[in-house]
């Protein structure tokens, strides 16, 4: 087990260094940080001084390995935009990020394990088609669409919900969260309806086709032979019996929750870590777009070494195989 | 249910139609300023936001005149052309309550003119700053300089002692890896007070009762909000969720406009759009002629110019919200006349023959450098261009960047054919031709991409810096204007219009160089 453990986190630290390798041979190319530093006034010869200082005409070996050992350290520097330390702008940022990819993946859980189950039991009634033919509709539409067309809808038209923000926050003092006031639950509703809209249609159609299959299943047959009551076979039986999959999906669907946050956040103005990033490209903000990938690629990486350590954990097979050797 | 909708909408349509305070503004724009220390970003949204905690020694008013701030006459020493004198505003004191004087005035350009600020550019020609008494201070310049007071109206005064106290005598430096206390604190002399500041989120001003002004701002708070997607900020202002929007997008102005309860106030900025080539002997980079740089023909440059349509530009492009032009000035600088703004009217078939003439009967081809999101659609007026150009047999092939990559290929003069922007703070022509016209050498030309070169002209605009006769120099600026038009040493299509959206109980002056003062916010 220990073992197994170690070498799992051995591979996580070497996707690490190689998604910051690679990011950092894409900085080359997203333009000039200097440039949008120093505007029009300035003169060739300020160029390259702040260049110098920042370290840029290091050759990119230096520059990657002073990256990484003081990212080792946690330092990720001062963002080039608004100067302020980087890991302290996205550890202020994250609270909104994490609240909404929470409560879009809930919704998601939710709404489409509802809706995926309605749409197994009655298959060819008219409420099926419809929510069938709308969940191709919402996945087909791009999120932008989608956000811009509910702020239209419920913000301008409707004035039910605020178009943009967070609301009013309350700071616990490690945490800034959103959910404790009234503007704050309101604010998060349309970001989190359109966040949620892919996954929901995914969860949904997961649990159709694995519900359909599993109500073919003999033991299902035997269970309305025992004239159990379509509830206990449809909840307790097939049910709990789809849940797997879509356990597994929706865990590692929350690290790309978080990660595609980007475009849901920039409509609403999210004050979330996704935001800060796409702020961050348009003026090659380096030390911010480093830090947001490292941190990014950390979330994948943890969530897969869970679901791998569980899986070791549930899976027998695993474990025999390893004392095989 | 249905009846719960109803309901629940009329609240909602109730909650929203409740008047708002009419002391409170919130103010939306795409972008945060950068930092709130005062000389470490020399970029407009910064400046516009600190205008509102720090005060300069002069300012412009919304015509762009020059006039008092916190000095209250400034003049040229008598008897020696080198050295301006500024005689200070009494009676004005910093947020902490300390006292303004000649010393804070002495330690803030002395600041603005250190290594690491970004404001130093603008006080290259000073020599020293020295405090006379209280309230006057000299400034010696290097040589005799009359249009320092230019410079002046960006350049905020921090307070001596609050500075030493809180370490940040030093402009912070992007380098050494922390953040200092003045990029999110402040203490200023202005209208209002810092209250809390979440970057990229919310920052909140309030009324500064001890302001030395006689009359005191409508506005007693300001919830500034900065809102990235263009659709996302209009939609704010129509459900009524902020007060005024900048940066409104031009296809939303006619629809917004047509909206009850929104007003939009349009003006010029100070800011002219143009194209720029290389000149030179040599051939170019992108180009199918490989023995000759057909730019550097003057009849190409004529027919260029003559195949543009400006007026086309303007209502197809920019839906009306642009004013074209025949010169690379805005109409507020020192220097622009109403004939050199005349600009030809287009003219395909002459266009052709020129070109002809020039030994391009089939035309030639060219790669334009285009930025796509630093001007009002800027991608889209160089696609305009790309198919006027088209109809003399120039094909260009656009190169579009954002401008994060677009400067890079600007500063090295790596581009053929280019658009590019130009605003003019000094709102005199000396900062045009220093920096677009003059041969690139030493402190010139930085952003002579082209690569002009006319050694006459050169000693003309060097000459511009030191004269003190303002009416010879007047003169000189209206000859080298001469040559560069005739030249076709740029080729100017518009001044940009500036659009602000708010509601339409509240009147806010376009300001030329788009920084509206929200002080100067009144209700109806």
């Amino acid at each position: 087990m220990l073992s197994f453990i170690l070498k799992r986190l051995v591979q996580s630290v070497v996707v690490m260094l190689v998604v910051a390798l690679i990011a950092f041979m894409l900085f080359r190319y997203v333009g000039d940080p200097v440039a949008s530093m120093l505007g029009q006034e300035s003169r060739i010869q300020d160029h390259d001084a702040l260049r110098e200082r920042l370290g840029l005409n290091d050759p990119f070996y230096v520059q990657f390995a002073n990256f990484i050992s003081n990212a080792v350290r946690g330092e990720f520097g001062i963002s080039y935009r608004l100067q302020q330390p980087v890991s302290e702008l996205i550890a202020s940022r994250l609270p909104a990020t994490i609240e909404l990819a929470f409560a879009s993946a809930l919704m998601a859980l939710v709404i489409g394990v509802t809706l995926g189950v309605m749409s197994a039991l009655k298959p060819r009634s008219i409420a099926t088609a419809l929510v069938m033919t709308l969940s191709l509709v919402g996945v087909s539409l791009p999120t932008f669409l989608i956000g811009i067309g509910l702020i239209y809808v419920f913000a301008v038209e409707l004035q039910w919900l605020p178009s943009f923000g967070r609301g009013a926050v309350v700071d616990l003092g490690w945490w800034k969260t959103g959910l404790l006031t009234e503007s704050g639950l309101r604010s998060l509703i349309l970001p989190a309806i359109t966040l949620s809209l892919f996954q929901l249609t995914l969860i949904m159609r997961l649990v159709r086709a694995e519900m359909l299959e599993v109500l073919r299943q003999d033991y299902i047959k035997f269970a309305r032979a025992r004239g159990l009551s379509a509830r206990t076979i449809n909840f307790g039986h097939a049910l709990k019996n789809t849940l797997v999959p879509v356990i597994t999906i929706t865990g590692l669907q929350l690290g790309s929750v978080i990660a595609f946050a980007i475009v849901t956040e920039t409509v609403f103005q999210w004050p979330g870590v996704g935001s800060l990033f796409v702020n961050s490209v348009q003026v090659v903000d380096v030390p911010v777009m480093a830090a947001y990938l490292m941190f990014i690629a950390f979330v994948f990486v943890v969530i897969n070494l869970i679901v791998d350590i569980l899986y070791y954990v549930v899976d027998p097979r695993l474990r025999i195989g390893r004392a095989a050797q | 249910m249905k009846r719960f909708l109803l309901a629940a909408s009329v609240i909602a349509l109730a909650a929203a139609a409740t008047p708002v305070s009419a002391e409170t503004v919130r103010w939306a724009r795409s972008g945060d300023a950068l930092t709130l220390d005062p000389h470490s970003q020399n970029q407009g949204v910064t400046h516009t936001f600190n205008h509102h905690i720090y005060e300069t020694l002069l300012d412009r008013d919304s015509e762009g005149t020059l006039q008092g701030r916190l000095a209250t006459e400034w003049k040229v020493k008598e008897g020696d052309p080198t050295v301006w004198v500024f005689t200070l505003r009494q009676g004005v004191t910093f947020h902490d309550g300390a006292a303004f004087t000649a010393e804070d005035v002495v330690f803030s350009l002395d600041r603005a003119r250190s290594e690491k600020s970004n404001m130093k550019q603008l006080h290259a020609d000073v020599e020293s700053v020295t405090a006379v008494d209280d309230y006057t201070v000299e400034v010696k310049m290097k040589g005799p300089s009359p249009l320092y007071p230019n410079n002046l109206t960006n350049t905020f005064m921090m307070d001596k002692t609050w500075a030493e106290t809180n370490d940040v005598v030093e402009v912070q430096d992007f380098g050494a890896g922390e953040d200092n206390y003045a990029v999110r604190n402040t203490n200023g002399t202005g209208p209002y007070k810092l209250v809390s500041r979440d970057p990229d989120v919310r920052s909140v001003l309030a009324l500064n009762e001890n302001h030395w002004a006689e009359t005191k701002p409508a506005v007693t708070e300001i919830i500034y909000l900065p809102i990235a997607e263009a659709a996302t900020r209009v939609a704010a202002l129509l459900s009524g969720e902020v007060d005024i929007v900048q940066d409104v997008p031009v296809q939303d102005i006619e629809r917004l406009a047509g909206t009850s309860g929104i007003k939009v106030e349009t003006g010029p900025e100070n800011r002219v759009i143009y194209f720029g080539y290389k000149f030179g002997e040599e051939p170019l980079k992108s180009s199918n002629v490989t023995d000759k740089n057909p730019f550097n023909d003057p009849k190409v440059r004529e027919a260029m110019e003559l195949a543009i349509d400006r007026e086309a530009i303007k209502r197809v492009v920019m839906r009306g919200q642009s004013i074209p032009t025949g010169v690379p000035t805005p109409p507020f600088v020192n220097g622009w006349t109403p004939e050199l703004d005349a600009y030809p009217a287009t003219n395909v078939e002459a266009a052709k023959s020129l070109l002809a003439d020039a030994g391009y009967p089939d035309g030639f081809t060219v790669t334009l450098d285009t930025p796509n999101n630093r001007y009002v659609n800027d991608e889209a007026i160089s696609q305009a261009v790309v198919g006027m150009l088209g109809q003399i047999g120039i094909k260009v092939t656009l190169a579009s960047r954002p401008i994060a990559q677009h400067s890079p290929v600007i500063i090295n003069n790596e581009s053929d054919f280019y658009l590019l922007g130009w605003g003019v703070p000094t709102f005199d022509s000396a900062y045009i031709f220093n920096d677009l016209v003059h041969t690139k050498e030493g402190h010139y030309g930085a952003y002579n991409v082209g690569l002009y070169s006319n050694p006459e002209l050169d000693a003309k605009i060097e000459s511009l810096g030191t004269e003190v006769d303002l009416e010879k120099r007047d003169a000189t600026i209206a000859e080298i204007w001469e040559v560069v038009k005739g030249d076709r040493v740029l080729l100017p299509i518009h001044n940009q219009v500036l659009a602000y959206a708010m509601k339409d109980n509240i009147t806010l002056e376009v300001h030329p160089e788009n920084q509206p003062r929200i002080y100067t916010v009144t209700f109806d």
